[in-house]
């Protein structure tokens, strides 16, 4: 398949394999921010074909994971309210909150829709006059545009029926959050592909400078991740640090300016809190005043509910790339996709979830093993 | 535990997935499907026929050797492009049949009605069903018809169960898998489940994708008539390719390894796949089959299979190995390993 096939041949695979192999002269440990790096290192094994020297750990970048368990029973007493209709990316329906999930909750009876763009509630909001529709807008920069072109759509459509629970985080906050730890033992970033696609990669070059660490802005083919990772080595070998663009046929340094004026109008960037890993300052967006009649939480005046995740899950150190899945006892035995503990494990993208749907629980060693 | 252990052990053995009630991913064919049938179905109801859980039972009556199937159909839409309910009722129980290794004979259909299904659906519905037993050669021969209250069905509902008799000398089951033995698919993988999902989801693409749904009777009549050692035969419907797999690696106590290189999947599928985020491995197929043969067998049966209509596309996708037994691996596209393992529930979109 033209666009695809290119990024996934083995040929090219192998010779940039070889040249990292060739440049690598001491240990380095490089982090993939993105949820979806972290999935398609898992699928296709890459990380098997990198050198051992070379360690890859998964950053805090599935943003199904780090919303909430706070934001997610808000979710919960949304949906079972009988005069919404909820509607919600597919892969946060499996999320549990204190009690159940989005999908036990429709089984209960709650009408709770899959949507694949925002712009579908609109849709359904203007069909379903007697019921609110609410939207469960989480994700990082790569999904606030159209969760707020969804929102000002409703507002000059006069929309009255439609609302959006905003849980947005960003990904600079938390990349120097993870650097800032005294646990931190990531020396280089593949940067997020989508993310940079909306707003450039200005915003990494302080960060980049800070903290003297290398960010190569990477793309999510397997070929892809191998220059990006290719990239950085060199970087880090060479003793640079600098902001580098493997993506370039997506990604430039001003990113959509549009997309961006659109967030700036509809969202402000607030505190905001990450399961698994606390709050951390100026790390998300919320709707704006002028938008508070499409503000959920508003409306639905959910108050503030206290919880309390596994004391024995470690998906903290997960999102911040000190443990690997792994490392944790319960993984792939109590802590499973059907049964998950916490954040890394509820999403088709946390690094969890990924190590145990490519079955990496099933191996004897699985950091390095070679299962044929 | 509650201490209060009902007499008979009534007490509810599901906890440990956590759900109180059926979710529907316990219908997804994945993992939870098969925990809701070991722990809720399996032990009530143990007994060497069933043990097996294989597509159909298979037994003798007098000198003859049988095999016994049943499947409910509920998908929506009932009319897709490719097939429709009636089809997909036929087609899946003959398939079933025809998995064992059997001449599909005789068919029985109930059917469930939502009050207010207009009569002209029904009617299509049955003309389909007639049109593909006859192509199939198999008998309607009893039935039921049920009507409930609007909104306590969706449409219709139906049923189909068969039974068909096992030629001499055919030896056909999961357990069968041996080490060696090569792996062929039949066609271009994920199909249906695409097709289904696409008028669905009400999504366009530049080509509109058919069901593969089709009887696979024919094709395995020709497959069993040639000289070919084949050990097992499986159609992947729901769970797709993966999860048929994990299944008979388990059965057979063997692992499975596949090549993704050489896995047949057409360009509107796999396309389809990456906008939505969905692994075709995991997507159901109607109207194909899985075949592990001697893998000194395995050219003579590709060459054979390529020859019937529902084959021309048919591939050798892997093969059996003693290595990792009971789960399934792959060789990725750019020369990587991974488990292939069952789905935990639902394949369910990602975000991004």
């Amino acid at each position: 398949m033209k666009y695809l096939d290119e990024y996934r041949d083995e040929e090219l695979a192998r010779k940039i394999v070889d040249e990292i192999r060739r440049i690598t002269t001491r240990p380095w440990v490089l982090m993939e921010v993105c949820g979806g790096q972290t999935h398609s290192i898992v699928k296709y094994g890459i990380d098997r074909l990198l050198p051992n020297a070379i360690e890859l750990v998964h950053g805090p970048g599935c943003p199904v994971c780090v919303t909430s368990l706070e934001m997610i029973d808000k979710a919960h007493a949304i949906a079972q309210r009988p005069d919404v209709i909820f509607c919600s990316f597919g892969d946060m329906l499996r999320v549990p909150g204190s009690e159940c999930d989005l999908l036990v909750l429709k089984s209960r009876g709650a009408d709770i829709r899959i949507v694949y763009s925002p712009i579908d509630c609109l849709k359904i909001a203007r069909a379903n006059p007697d019921k609110k529709v609410v939207f469960f807008a989480i994700g990082f920069e790569t999904t606030a545009p159209s969760n707020a072109m969804a929102v000002f759509q409703a507002k000059k459509q006069g929309i009255a029926n439609f609302s959006v629970l905003v849980s947005h985080v960003l990904v600079p906050p938390s990349i120097a959050s993870i650097l800032q730890s005294p646990l931190n033992r990531v020396q280089g970033f593949l940067g997020p592909g989508h993310v940079c696609t909306v707003m450039g990669y200005r915003e990494y070059e302080p960060l980049a400078e800070r903290f003297k660490v290398p960010i190569v802005i990477t793309g999510f083919e397997p070929l892809d991740i191998l220059e990006g990772v290719l990239m950085t080595i060199r970087q880090l070998e060479a003793g640079s640090w600098r902001v580098e663009n493997q993506y370039p046929r997506v990604v430039n340094r001003e990113g959509n300016r549009v997309a961006q004026d659109l967030v700036n109008k509809v969202f402000e960037v607030c505190d905001r809190k990450w399961r698994g890993v606390g709050s951390i300052p100026k790390s998300g967006y919320k709707l704006r005043y002028d938008f508070k009649e499409h503000d959920a939480e508003r409306i639905f005046e959910v108050k503030e509910i206290d919880t309390q995740e596994p004391a024995r899950c470690i998906s903290g150190l997960v999102l911040r790339g000190v443990k690997k899945p792994h490392d944790c006892a319960c993984f792939g035995k109590e802590c499973t996709p059907e049964h998950p503990f916490g954040a890394t494990m509820v999403s088709a993208e946390g690094a969890c979830a990924a190590y145990y749907a490519y079955g990496r629980h099933l191996e004897a060693n699985p950091q390095t093993a070679d299962v044929a | 535990m509650s201490s209060e252990v009902g007499l008979l052990g009534a007490s509810c053995p599901i906890p440990i997935t956590n759900y109180k009630e059926i979710v529907l991913a316990h219908g997804s064919g994945g993992k939870l499907s098969q925990q809701l049938i070991e722990k809720m179905i399996l032990p009530q109801f143990r007994n060497d026929l069933l043990e097996p859980l294989h597509d159909g039972a298979i037994f003798s009556l007098g000198k003859q050797r049988l095999a016994f199937s049943t499947d409910s159909y509920v998908v929506s839409p009932i009319f897709f492009p490719g097939g429709d309910i009636g089809k997909l009722a036929v087609h899946g129980t003959v398939n079933d049949l025809a998995m064992c290794g059997a001449r599909p004979l005789y068919l029985s259909a109930a059917f469930i009605l939502e009050e207010g299904l207009p009569m002209d659906d029904f009617w299509r519905v049955v003309q389909s069903m007639q049109e593909a037993a006859a192509a199939a050669g198999v008998q309607l021969v009893t039935g039921d018809t049920k009507v409930v209250d609007r909104g306590k069905a969706d449409k219709i509902f139906i049923n189909t169960s068969g039974i068909g008799v096992i030629p001499d000398g055919v030896n056909i089951q999961p357990r069968n898998a041996r080490v060696g033995d090569r792996i062929i698919v039949s066609g271009p993988i994920a199909v249906h489940g695409i097709a289904i999902m696409s008028v669905r989801e009400g999504l366009e693409f530049e080509s509109e994708i058919a069901s593969d749904t089709a009887p696979l009777n024919g094709l395995v009549e020709a497959m069993l008539r040639s000289e070919a050692d084949i050990h097992v035969l499986r159609d992947p419907t729901r769970g797709g390719v993966t999860s048929a797999l994990s299944e008979i690696a388990h059965s057979a106590a063997v692992g499975i390894e596949l090549e993704e290189a050489r896995i047949p999947i057409t360009e509107e599928v796999r396309g389809a796949c990456e906008i939505l985020g969905l692994d075709p491995l995991y997507v159901a197929n109607e109207g194909k089959l899985l075949a592990i043969v001697a893998a000194e067998h395995a050219d003579e049966l590709l060459g054979l299979m390529r020859e019937h209509s529902l084959g021309r596309e048919s591939a050798i996708i892997g093969g059996v190995v003693a290595e990792h037994p009971g789960f399934v691996t792959m060789k990725t596209r750019v020369g990587g390993r991974r488990v292939v393992d069952m789905l935990s529930g639902e394949q369910l979109p990602r975000i991004c």
